[in-house]
């Protein structure tokens, strides 16, 4: 069954009672027993609720996954994560990661004796030669977060299991729709639901699949003991929304497209990153691997003058931070998403203060270019 | 702007206060005043509430007219427009119209004196011989349920300028992206907002949008008078889901016309009912006054056994009443929509009982298809 379909199935049969066709919203805490020892498959809504498990059930079929987990954001779910390992434990992760993983990583765990190597893992050898004897994981994102660099999963994931280690993806920008991680040999797939999955920038959740029981199960007790659920209403409106997914990316994706070809063409544009490019070095790994590029595009301007310019001059894409949604927004990632990365990698990254990131939505594309074409021109409104 | 870029950006789409992209639900009943004299814009829920007036302002824009109102239900817009008009007023009603209007009609608003001729519209030649001296209002559905037929819109608008008598049209198989009933010269617009509009099968709302300022005052006051008005969680959700209107009606209808080439090849279907078929008696008329055929047909099996294994063996499709959500939905008109029309009426409106509705949603047609293959038993 495609995914789009499967998208659109989540919840479906739940009800049989009343055949509802949108799963009801436990709004619960607890549930009463049939009788002594016997429960009902639900007993406490931190442990299992309904409306969550028809996300969960939902997320994990989407991903080919034997389970999958709801988490209150993005950021708890991959926190939740890193509660599987232990004082000691080394971790391979992706530089040019999301601010908010840096900020957890660098200053929240490192007080706990875990500690990280930052790479490029689209560089193979990178990514081996960082990996030591406390190494127990590699974390990455799928595709990066600001500079849209594609990893080779399936290469990494023969590495991780000559070396015994979990590959946790981030597979925010990308999705199920666009490409299933744990098909192409990671462990864990890890999303911010907020952004596609929900679609709506409405919502803060996240999301978490799992390929093997035994480490599913692993992950179910860490979910349940530090607690950091989903909500039934959260639940619910991610469900509503995946249920467009298929759609939305479709016309996302187009749009970014457009957008970055058209960015390609102005002289005050000095870089564009979209993998979608000709010329994108992951072009060729993307088509293999993925259904499309996805809708977030990052670009560089000729002077930092403009960078303010642009974002307080559109009209119709917001100045505003986060992304997946059907509006288009704008991003200044150097002063916001990645301001808690220290300035020095920032600087070898390539995330500097003439880099924007747009986050493509579903409005018509002609709209979108004219906007930021009046941005660019300068006048004023 | 372009209908896509208006489905997000229509109505107030950023809070002023707190520049949060979207509308606070405001779940409140009441709203402090500062003056004794000046009473703010809002002062009680039922005359105004800004999640709703978010929603009543986006579906307003999208239609082209001036003001838009949100109810509780597709009936509560029905119900609280047709209390526009008067005891002695008559109105003329295209025969299959949607059997719950068919109920209030016949049995509610015929108590208050509000007289109905049920006629076949797609003549317009019948609905001009319908109207009497006492004609106030037509009432139309184009394409129509569940026979999708189809009225000529500019037609009928010109006949009822020509006698002093309002048109309105329930647009909901349509919305407004394919078809603007008041840019055709009608002047009252319907819809369950709970079918293609809101579009995920979890809200249940309507609307009425008027462009002539006069009309919008007298169903504002019904609005506000009666108080079958939408509360702003439905509004907020409402909202959202009109975001994704254009990309979900988009797949659907090209899933749908790809499902209606299929059904028609299958010697069990003995026709279907789709203005997007070139063979359908409205096509020319519907292609005129609409940008495409929509997702939502009828068709006919050879008998009453192949009907009920389909009804009851489809697995995507779910087996339910309503249409236009993201999930595909089968029923059967002649125990469903149309129950409440009597079983004579019923069949010499052509509604038999081998008829099943389909509203084609966002899963994949491919998957559509075989699912309706496997329970016809192909």
């Amino acid at each position: 069954m495609q995914i789009s379909t499967q998208a659109v199935q989540i919840g479906l049969e739940w009800d049989s009672r009343t055949g509802a066709l949108s799963v009801p919203i436990y709004q619960v805490a607890t549930f009463r027993h049939p009788g002594l020892g016997q429960s009902t498959g639900f007993d406490y809504s931190r442990s299992g609720n309904p409306t969550r498990q028809a996300l969960e059930d939902g997320i994990a079929r989407m991903d080919g996954a034997a389970r999958g987990f709801a988490y209150s954001s993005g950021m708890a779910a991959i926190t939740s994560l890193m509660l599987l390992f232990k004082s000691g434990d080394h971790l391979v992760v992706t530089e040019d990661l999301y601010g908010g993983t840096c900020r957890l990583l660098d200053k929240i765990l490192d007080r706990y004796g875990l500690t990280f190597s930052y790479v490029d893992t689209t560089d193979l050898k990178a990514v081996e030669a960082a990996i030591t004897p406390a190494t127990k994981a590699v974390f990455m994102e799928t595709l990066t977060n600001p500079l849209l660099k594609f990893a080779d999963i399936p290469a990494l994931s023969a590495i991780c299991k000559a070396h015994g280690l979990l590959l946790i993806a981030d597979n925010t920008f990308l999705t199920p729709y666009l490409l299933r991680p744990l098909d192409l040999g990671a462990d864990i797939a890890v999303y911010s639901a907020s952004k596609y999955l929900a679609g709506h920038n409405d919502t803060i959740a996240g999301l978490v699949t799992v390929k093997e029981p035994q480490l599913a199960e692993e992950v179910y007790y860490r979910q349940n003991g530090a607690g950091a659920v989903l909500g039934p209403q959260d639940s619910w409106l991610v469900i509503r929304g995946m249920k467009t997914l298929g759609v939305r990316l479709d016309r996302q994706q187009e749009n970014a497209a457009k957008i970055a070809t058209w960015l390609e063409q102005q002289p005050r544009v000095r870089k564009v990153y979209y993998p979608g490019l000709e010329g994108h070095s992951d072009k060729k790994l993307m088509e293999r691997d993925c259904r499309g590029y996805g809708a977030m595009v990052a670009f560089e301007v000729d002077d930092h003058c403009l960078v303010e310019q642009l974002l307080l001059k559109t009209r119709l894409i917001s100045f505003a931070e986060s992304l997946g949604g059907v509006e288009t927004l704008m991003t200044f990632p150097e002063g916001q998403t990645h301001a808690d990365i220290p300035p020095e990698i920032r600087a070898k990254l390539g995330i500097n203060n003439i880099l924007l990131r747009l986050s493509v939505g579903i409005e018509d594309v002609d709209d979108l270019i004219t906007d930021l074409d009046q941005a660019f021109q300068g006048d004023t409104p | 702007m372009k209908f896509s870029t208006k489905l997000i950006h229509s109505g107030q789409t950023i809070d002023p206060r707190t520049g949060a992209l979207g509308m606070p639900i405001y779940q409140t009943s009441t709203f402090r005043q500062q003056s004794l004299d000046n009473f703010g814009k809002y002062d009680y829920a039922r005359s105004g509430n800004p999640s709703r007036e978010t929603l009543e302002e986006a579906v307003a824009a999208l239609e082209g007219g001036s003001r838009g109102f949100a109810f509780a239900s597709g009936m509560a817009a029905i119900s609280s427009t047709l209390l526009i008009f008067s005891p002695g007023d008559h109105l003329v009603v295209c025969d299959d119209v949607y059997g719950g209007a068919y109920r209030v009609l016949t049995q509610v608003f015929a108590r208050l004196g509000i007289a109905s001729t049920f006629v076949d519209a797609t003549s317009v030649e019948a609905i001009e011989a319908a109207i009497r001296p006492e004609t106030k209002g037509i009432y139309l559905e184009t394409p129509s349920n569940p026979l999708l037929k189809v009225t000529d819109l500019k037609a009928v608008a010109q006949i009822a300028r020509k006698h002093g008598i309002i048109t309105m049209v329930d647009n909901t198989f349509m919305t407004p992206y394919l078809q603007r009933p008041l840019e055709l010269g009608c002047d009252i617009v319907l819809y369950s907002g709970t079918k293609f509009l809101n579009g995920h099968s979890d809200v249940i709302c309507g609307f009425a949008v008027v462009n002539d300022k006069e009309l919008g005052k007298r169903i504002r006051f019904i609005q506000n008078g009666f108080g079958a008005i939408l509360g702003p969680q439905d509004s907020f959700l409402t909202m959202r889901g009109l975001k994704t209107l254009k990309v979900r009606m988009d797949q659907s209808q090209q899933s749908t016309i790809k499902i209606v080439q299929w059904l028609k090849q299958q010697k069990q279907v003995k026709a279907v009912h789709y203005p997007g078929l070139p063979g359908h008696p409205g096509y020319a008329i519907h292609a005129a006054q609409a940008d495409g055929p929509g997702a939502v047909f009828s068709f006919e099996l050879d008998n009453v056994e192949t009907t009920r294994k389909l009804l009851e063996g489809s697995r995507l499709s779910a087996f339910a009443v309503s249409l236009g959500g993201v999930e595909s939905i089968i029923s059967y008109p002649a125990k469903m929509s149309h129950a409440a029309v009597p079983p004579e009426e019923r069949l010499r409106k052509g509604i038999k009982d081998t008829l099943v509705r389909l509203s084609v949603g966002l899963e994949d047609p491919d998957d559509l298809i075989d699912d309706l293959a496997q329970a016809m038993g192909l």
